[in-house]
């Protein structure tokens, strides 16, 4: 439904020499992580087996309406997995991380550590 | 929507990449630090301690004297903190964190603090005879360390810590009982706030 590697549109247009692109100019970045709330919640259950809308919400210090719209496009990417339940007459929220989002991390990461041994050789 | 508190994604596009690329590294160490928070304590680590407590409360009871009775609880008490080290840094190595990093050390620097205090004082209590007044001092103590230690944890380390804050304020109560407390508080709250902390937080 999204695509993995988009390139973002609002990038600087004439970057002046490659260490000095913009960010979100490089190529093949997964935007879906790029963000920084999606990536805290990637991160989040990367080492967790799972966790609640609740623990989420507080591990990142934001709001309902926040997490739910980007736990919702990690969900629609298929990184995330989302299971409601009844717990009590109480309703919860439960995410885990998916083999796609974990593999979609380890990506991010090892583009991020290419990105800073490239800059460190240049 | 209203974003009551933004987080911190907004930056500008022209930081340099390679700054980018670091700040970004550094966010999902310590994201996953903080909720390690979650995985740290080890659920199975606190029913294998509450079996033990259980356990270590019947053969105290039978003790003829107060010796022996300490004897037999501070056996039980280097058994617990060694299945406690052992089942947390084996969670800790599942989760692919060390132990001393972040939550861990913030737990063990809130935590320690009323162990001292306790050790101090259990000698104390020892030397001027006050042993039946000891199950309250741990209870009340080990309450202290948890809620204090688990301020930065999950929700169910300071609830844990309160209830053997109210268990050791019945111990201190009725002296008499202490033994039906120690197996009350470090072997029943144990096992049910280990089962709920194995079934919510991953083992």
């Amino acid at each position: 439904m999204v695509a993995k590697t988009q390139r973002a549109s609002h990038a600087p247009k004439s970057p002046s020499s490659a260490r000095e692109r913009s960010f979100d100019d490089l190529p093949d970045l997964d935007r879906i992580i790029h963000e920084r709330l999606r990536l805290g919640i990637v991160s989040a259950l990367a080492i967790n087996e799972s966790l609640s809308f609740n623990d989420l919400r507080r591990l990142l210090k934001t709001t309902d309406g926040n997490l739910s719209v980007h736990a919702r496009k990690l969900e629609d990417a298929h990184y995330i997995a989302c299971h409601k339940f009844f717990e009590s007459r109480i309703p919860r929220t439960e995410y885990r991380l998916t083999p796609a989002g974990r593999r979609a991390l380890e990506t991010y990461i090892k583009q991020m550590e290419d990105l800073i041994r490239r800059t460190r050789g240049e | 929507m209203l974003d009551r508190q933004p987080h911190r994604l907004r930056r500008p596009y022209t930081r340099r990449p390679a700054q980018r690329a670091l700040d970004d590294l550094r966010y999902i160490r310590e994201t996953m630090e903080r909720s390690s928070a979650f995985t740290a304590t080890s659920g199975g680590g606190q029913i294998l301690m509450g079996v033990t407590a259980i356990a270590a409360a019947v053969i105290a009871a039978r003790q003829p004297t107060s010796g022996k009775w300490l004897a037999v609880w501070l056996a039980e008490a280097a058994l617990a903190v060694t299945i406690a080290l052992v089942a947390m840094s084996r969670k800790a190595r599942r989760a692919g964190l060390p132990l001393t990093s972040g939550p861990g050390r913030k737990f063990a620097l809130g935590f320690l603090p009323c162990v001292v205090v306790a050790i101090l004082l259990t000698i104390a209590f020892a030397r001027l005879g006050l042993t039946p007044l000891m199950p309250a001092l741990w209870l009340l103590l080990y309450g202290a360390g948890v809620v204090t230690g688990g301020a930065f944890s999950i929700p169910l380390l300071p609830a844990m810590g309160t209830s053997f804050l109210a268990v050791g304020t019945l111990a201190l109560s009725f002296p008499a009982r202490g033994n039906a407390f120690m197996a009350l508080g470090f072997g029943g709250l144990h096992i049910l706030f280990g089962f709920l902390i194995a079934r919510k937080h991953g083992g």
